[in-house]
């Protein structure tokens, strides 16, 4: 069973939107592993600050466009 | 698989393996004599000495074979490496406070010895296990 992160994400829908960018594609451009690109689009790793404005700024977007934050689980 | 997930997984691997083999000679031995009589120092050391080198050469093995983008040490790999060490660490002080209460109480040096080594197995499994649940389930 995998764990989900309370932070959701757009990655995928923004990948096919700007020239269906594969994920080995965003990872080279942000300088992680593409492991760590599908970690983060399924809701498994909240990437750092600096990883998520970089992922934002590959997409021209601003971090709530990429990123949402459920709040607390009660 | 990344890199560090797989040398994750060698350094469960071979810290199991190695300790199995310790504990089969040296349990195998005790059938004979008192457990404390046992001449326990070739096969502590011979193990120890065969995990050093099987690690390295896995190491190496695995980096020929693992594909470079899969090469890079990136933020999410030092992340899971601090939660690990952090885990396999607080087993090497367990180890340092057991020997030295062994050795105030002035215990067989076999005891002393053996929780010793006990203890950096159990640093390298618990601190391996970690990583290898956190790569396949994420945090």
């Amino acid at each position: 069973m995998v764990k989900a992160t309370r932070v959701t994400n757009n990655i995928r829908a923004l990948r096919l939107a700007n020239g269906e960018m594969t994920q080995a594609d965003l990872a080279e451009r942000i300088g992680v592993t593409r492991q760590t690109v599908i970690a983060i689009e399924q809701g498994r790793y909240s990437p750092s600050l600096e990883v998520a404005f970089q992922i934002a700024h590959e997409f021209g977007a601003s971090l709530d466009e990429v990123f949402q934050y459920g709040g607390k689980q009660s | 698989m990344t890199l560090e997930e797989r040398r994750s997984w060698t350094y469960l691997v071979v810290a199991v393996v190695a300790y199995g083999v310790y504990l089969v000679t040296v349990l195998g031995r005790a059938a004979s004599a008192p457990l404390v009589d046992v001449d326990y120092v070739p096969a502590m050391l011979s193990t120890i000495g065969a995990a050093i080198v099987a690690g390295i050469v896995v190491n190496i093995v695995i980096g020929m074979f693992t594909p470079k983008d899969e090469s890079t040490i990136d933020v999410r790999d030092r992340d899971i490496a601090r939660v690990g060490d952090r885990v396999g660490q607080s087993f090497l002080v367990v180890g340092g406070v057991a020997a030295l209460l062994l050795a105030i109480v002035e215990a067989p040096y076999f005891y002393i010895a053996n929780v010793v080594y006990l203890c950096f197995v159990l640093s390298a499994v618990l601190g391996a296990v970690p990583k290898v649940v956190i790569y396949r389930r994420g945090f």
